[in-house]
């Protein structure tokens, strides 16, 4: 008797994200342009109006300040990017701890990954911050530790646990008919490892991957709560050279959440484009 | 108890492992303040992203184009800034708009204060994630599931209470999870708009008795505890709320 015939075709539930259709994008057309155009306009108009004529109008005074908030973006970038370097080198590294078959080693990575990934980052950027000394001396050799280096370690410590757990995640979800197969074909663990394993594994860990650089770039603003000049302490001083006026403060913020915005929201479509390219069939 | 707090003011004496917030009754207080705001921050943001994640999940299966794009909007737009940044704009910028009341002192305060306007920003940081997980449960019930509640004549808010939201429940529950855990993380966020908190109360101290790495290091294990037994009875509670033969 055939098994197949007890299949039933009423689940109890069905597969998570299954079937799912995101929204489609609205397709910009020329008449919303003109629409943000027009509002731009009348919104400036309005900040014309409220402030007199005394006072430049509130868009004005965003232009002015552009260039300076943008170079304080691009640092910001350059933050998320070296910490997203050195996390990933280090994390890659715990990660594969973890599946060591060494037991004191994966205990080792094992905490080191959990400690780190269960702290808060800001907290992480707070010891990082007040825990390195401003210099390094190496016999001779001084090596100083200006403040923006020492906010990419900081926030390069809870990317570390994370990639460690995603690369411990990508290579247990392997199946393990992959690892006996190398082994009937007499391929030691460490040839295993660097040529099956994880190989297969950098598909199934880029999503992650790129959500964590998204997290991580969000997260650079922190840097500003301990002093590095990056654009939330630059919009600060832009704010505060600007007199404080409080109609100036929503947007100021609004264009430092558009920047954000703008540089994240692709890498997000991009990650679920490749969550579905690379997702088992079954 | 108290020859217990003592014996660390003699280990200051002793060694200069500075710990007041065990030895000094005022620092005891403070910190544990700062514990319970952190905790009760994270309940009441807890509460509200989830109010807001069923709402969400409702609006998004509306059969109007525009409620499911102003949805989709607010989710996208809440998920790719820094909560750092909508936590800045919800209490400098929209704060600064509302009108200002009376205090008992007889001078003016904002009509929000900083815990107010913390739970705002960030129920509403954690409820743009809630809205996807809920939306991704409910897809989960069959309609098979549901047709046949109908017919057994379950009205349709029963159906939705005892049939979809329990079955619902239990696949959204490991990733829910993962969204509280990461809601109190980000409690921390709560520094900077003064928010009495873990570490804002934390900071206070080290600034008083120039402490810094005790503190930090009591920070870190403290923070390190609390989402440790909050992760490991989360887990427990999924394994025990587990469908058998369901999922891997």
């Amino acid at each position: 008797m055939n098994t197949r015939e007890f299949k039933t075709d009423l689940p109890v539930l069905l597969p998570v994200g299954a079937g799912q259709k995101p929204e489609p994008l609205p397709r910009l057309k020329i008449w919303h342009g003109a629409a943000l155009a027009l509002f731009c306009l009348l919104s400036s108009t309005i900040g014309f109006a409220q402030t007199g004529e005394t006072r430049a109008p509130v868009f004005d005074v965003l232009i002015r300040w552009m260039p300076l908030l943008l170079q304080g973006f691009i640092f910001n970038l350059v933050i998320s990017v070296c910490a997203m370097a050195v996390g990933t080198a280090v994390g890659a590294m715990l990660g594969i701890g973890q599946i060591s078959l060494n037991g004191w080693v994966r205990k080792f990575a094992w905490t080191i990954t959990q400690f780190f990934r269960n702290a808060p980052w800001l907290v992480l950027l707070f010891f990082a911050m007040f825990l390195l000394p401003f210099q390094l001396r190496i016999g001779g050799l001084t090596i100083p530790l200006p403040d923006w280096l020492k906010a990419i370690i900081g926030l390069s410590l809870p990317v570390m646990a994370n990639v460690s757990e995603i690369v411990r995640g990508a290579v247990t979800s392997l199946p393990s008919g992959q690892w006996e197969a190398a082994e009937s074909l007499a391929y030691t663990r460490r040839q295993t490892l660097w040529l099956i394993i994880l190989p297969q594994c950098v598909k199934r860990m880029l999503p992650p991957w790129m959500n964590l650089y998204s997290i991580l770039t969000m997260a650079t603003v922190l840097a500003s709560i301990v002093g590095v000049s990056e654009i939330m302490t630059l919009t600060g001083q832009a704010l505060a050279a600007e007199g404080g006026r409080p109609e100036l403060l929503a947007p100021f913020y609004l264009f430092v959440l558009l920047l954000f915005f703008i540089y994240c929201y692709p890498i997000a479509r991009w990650t679920v484009y490749l969550e579905k390219k690379f997702a088992v069939k079954g | 108890m108290e020859a217990f707090f003592e014996w660390f003011r003699v280990l200051y004496d002793e060694t200069g492992i500075n710990l007041p917030f065990l030895y000094d009754s005022y620092d005891r207080g403070r910190m544990f303040d700062g514990f319970m705001m952190t905790i009760r921050l994270s309940v009441v943001c807890l509460f509200f992203s989830i109010i807001i994640g069923m709402i969400g999940a409702w609006l998004q299966g509306s059969s109007f184009k525009w409620t499911r794009r102003l949805v989709n909007g607010y989710i996208q737009l809440f998920r790719n800034t820094p909560p750092l940044v909508q936590l800045y704009f919800f209490y400098f910028a929209i704060g600064s708009l509302l009108p200002k009341v009376a205090t008992e002192y007889g001078g003016e305060a904002p009509a929000l204060g900083s815990f107010a306007w913390a739970v705002i920003s960030l129920s509403f940081f954690a409820g743009a994630f809630n809205v996807e997980i809920f939306r991704s449960g409910i897809e989960a019930v069959p309609e098979s599931t549901v047709e046949a509640a109908e017919a057994l004549g379950f009205s349709r808010f029963q159906i939705y209470k005892d049939i979809t939201l329990p079955l619902a429940f239990r696949v959204i529950l490991p990733a829910l999870n993962n969204n509280l855990v990461n809601l109190v993380k980000t409690t921390t966020l709560a520094y900077a708009i003064a928010v009495p908190e873990m570490l804002y109360e934390a900071n206070q101290i080290w600034s008083d008795n120039v402490n810094v790495t005790e503190m930090m290091l009591f920070l870190l294990l403290a923070y390190f505890v609390l989402v440790g037994l909050l992760v490991w009875a989360m887990n427990r509670w999924e394994r025990a709320m587990k469908i058998p033969g369901y999922g891997a």
